[in-house]
């Protein structure tokens, strides 16, 4: 009795010992994982100041990039450009997708087939982004170049005003829209996912109540599940924005790297992420030119950062309720 | 009074006009059904063909001397050279991998933690969930960029450490979701129960509820593991690749991804070959990890 009553005050100040320090550890990791953001953007920005000095705000909207030895001149806009033009239409081909996928996932496939699809859609995501570049490059890339490229352009090349979106003088196939199409496949998992969590998510009754008044799918979707889901549908397209947005490897495959604006969707063209991979190994420690790439990937990650960031502020209203 | 309005609202009365708007909605419903089930078809149509391509091309590839040599220039016009493999790429993948592993997962295991068991709700617990999840998605290849400027500069060169810890960095916010996530699901009068018989949090959380998650916890582990298993673009800024085998973590080394990116693009068939190959090997890896995650967890719903 009195040994345990002497036990037990050495013993709690042992725990609280263990606890402080494991406490502290826990909240370390955490601050560890802000400041690892905080060093991320500081780094890059830093990298890239020589290059904001040298070239000043004109940097964002310069169409340059020329590596030549005392007239160096390197621009941000052809990058960025290609950046915001791939990752928009890579959305605008996965949305569609992705709702049907999450609508058949949710609503339409009889039970036994919901989770073999399912897991089979969530695999496309693990796929490593390096497979979806040689897959684009050497099975996609050519169907673009010999039926689809001259498809639209013998068609809609011909529209007065807009033709030129689709007639290109680049036949080689590796062009803004086969990364752009590349992007959506790999985007639609993550975004047909997002989907189909949100929509499992409305309460059966309200469907119920749909159907009970004589509404078609079709209805119950368009009235009931969109209205109640909508901020973590834009939540789920964002985050497939900020994939698209950084992808690398599968867009160097098939977006053909050429630094200078298209005109055309099926002309070569860059992003900030595949200009990274291809010069940023090549380039002089510490030249001007690896200080440019620094700084487009500092505006890569504001760009990412933003999209990224309103897409969680979104999903989290719903999913975190 | 209402009856004046009832009629322009409800065309139904007319038999005539109510069939052709049944018809009318069915035919968007059917419409919707079909549009619906293709896209389905079509994304599980991209699957088969992407793995169908790896499997084709990866074994015609495949050899064994795919495991036992080292990068081989080409042998495109000399059939008697030897062929290459992937040694190289396959030793530095795995050495790189398991450096990562081990730095990131007790980092997002730690920070699980906090965000579960310490944090729930608080201001500064928000800001780093906040943070972690836009480094799950952020892209991966500025984090190649961030430790190129704070490993490989300073050191001089690339090298196999400043891969493994771009993709230590990768790897945390993977376990920090899945710890967090499953950390979340245990009852709390778990916890009571414990902390009731007399034992410190720490001791709690360290010796019953991580027992408790485990299986969520691997799961998540195993996860990063898939996903720096076929990560390229950080690699290619910090330890670049090389064609022959290196276990010096001090200078650069090769990776399976980045040795399927060099012979993908040299043009040489017999050494796309060969990427195809390394294709097959990184794909298969990355699939099983996922689907032995996926029954890993599955107990627990």
């Amino acid at each position: 009795m009195s040994h345990a009553a002497l036990a037990a005050p050495s013993r709690r100040r042992a725990g609280d010992g263990g606890d402080r320090l494991f406490a502290g550890l826990c909240l370390g990791a955490g601050i560890l994982v802000l400041l690892l953001l905080g060093a991320i953007i500081l780094t890059l920005f830093i990298g890239g100041l020589p290059a904001f000095r040298a070239f000043g705000a004109g940097f964002l909207w310069s169409t340059a990039w020329s590596p030549v030895e005392g007239r160096e001149q390197y621009g941000a806009l052809v990058p960025i450009f290609g950046t915001v033009v791939s990752a928009v239409l890579a959305i605008l081909v996965a949305v569609p997708l992705a709702f049907g996928v999450a609508f058949f996932l949710t609503e339409l496939a009889p039970p036994w087939l919901r989770r073999p699809v399912g897991t089979a859609i969530e695999l496309l995501a693990a796929i490593p982004s390096i497979i979806y570049g040689m897959w684009g490059l050497f099975v996609l890339v050519p169907l673009v170049q010999q039926y689809i490229q001259l498809t639209i352009g013998d068609t809609l090349g011909a529209i007065p005003l807009v033709g030129f979106l689709f007639a290109s003088n680049s036949f080689a196939g590796t062009s803004l829209f086969s990364a752009a199409l590349v992007l959506a496949i790999m985007i639609l998992p993550f975004i047909a996912a997002t989907m189909r969590d949100v929509f499992g998510q409305v309460p059966a009754v309200y469907k119920e109540s749909a159907y009970g008044l004589g509404c078609t799918r079709w209805e119950v979707m368009r009235n009931v599940v969109l209205p109640y889901t909508r901020v973590s549908v834009v939540g789920g397209i964002m985050l497939g924005l900020g994939r698209a947005l950084g992808e690398t490897m599968a867009v160097t495959f098939v977006i053909g790297n050429a630094n200078r604006l298209p005109t055309s969707l099926f002309d070569p063209s860059t992003t900030i992420a595949s200009i990274v991979a291809m010069e940023f190994p090549e380039s002089l420690m510490g030249s001007l030119k690896q200080s440019s790439l620094l700084a487009l990937g500092f505006l890569l990650f504001v760009i990412s950062f933003i999209v990224l960031a309103i897409s969680r502020l979104l999903l989290r209203s719903r999913l975190k309720g | 009074m209402s009856t004046t309005t009832l009629p322009a609202l409800s065309p139904v009365k007319d038999p005539a006009v109510a069939a052709s708007l049944g018809r009318r909605r069915k035919r968007l419903d059917a419409l919707l059904r079909w549009f619906c089930i293709g896209a389905t078809a079509l994304a599980l149509l991209f699957l088969a063909s992407i793995l169908l391509t790896l499997i084709l091309r990866g074994l015609e590839g495949l050899h064994w001397t795919t495991f036992t040599r080292e990068f081989q220039p080409t042998t495109y016009g000399d059939p008697e050279a030897p062929t290459g493999g992937l040694l190289h790429a396959i030793i530095g993948s795995l050495i790189q991998t398991a450096i990562a592993t081990a730095v990131g997962t007790p980092i997002g295991l730690l920070v699980g933690t906090y965000l579960a068991e310490y944090a729930r709700g608080s201001l500064l617990g928000n800001a780093v969930r906040f943070v972690s999840d836009v480094l799950l998605s952020a892209p991966s290849i500025l984090i190649g960029l961030f430790i190129y400027q704070l490993v490989v500069l300073p050191m001089g060169g690339f090298s196999g450490i400043a891969g493994a810890l771009a993709l230590a960095i990768i790897v945390i916010p993977v376990v920090v979701r899945t710890t967090e996530d499953m950390l979340q699901l245990l009852p709390n009068t778990l916890r009571e129960a414990v902390v009731g018989l007399g034992a410190p949090k720490w001791k709690m959380i360290t010796l019953v509820a991580y027992r408790a998650a485990l299986p969520g916890i691997v799961t998540g582990i195993l996860l990063a593991v898939a996903r720096i298993a076929g990560e390229t673009a950080p690699l290619l800024l910090t330890s670049f690749g090389n064609s022959v085998l290196s276990t010096d973590l001090a200078r650069s080394m090769s990776s399976l991804p980045i040795a399927i990116y060099q012979q993908a693009n040299s043009g040489f068939p017999d050494l796309i070959a060969i990427a195809w190959a390394g294709a097959l090997i990184v794909t298969a890896g990355v699939l099983v990890l996922n689907i032995v995650a996926r029954f890993a967890v599955r107990p627990r719903g």
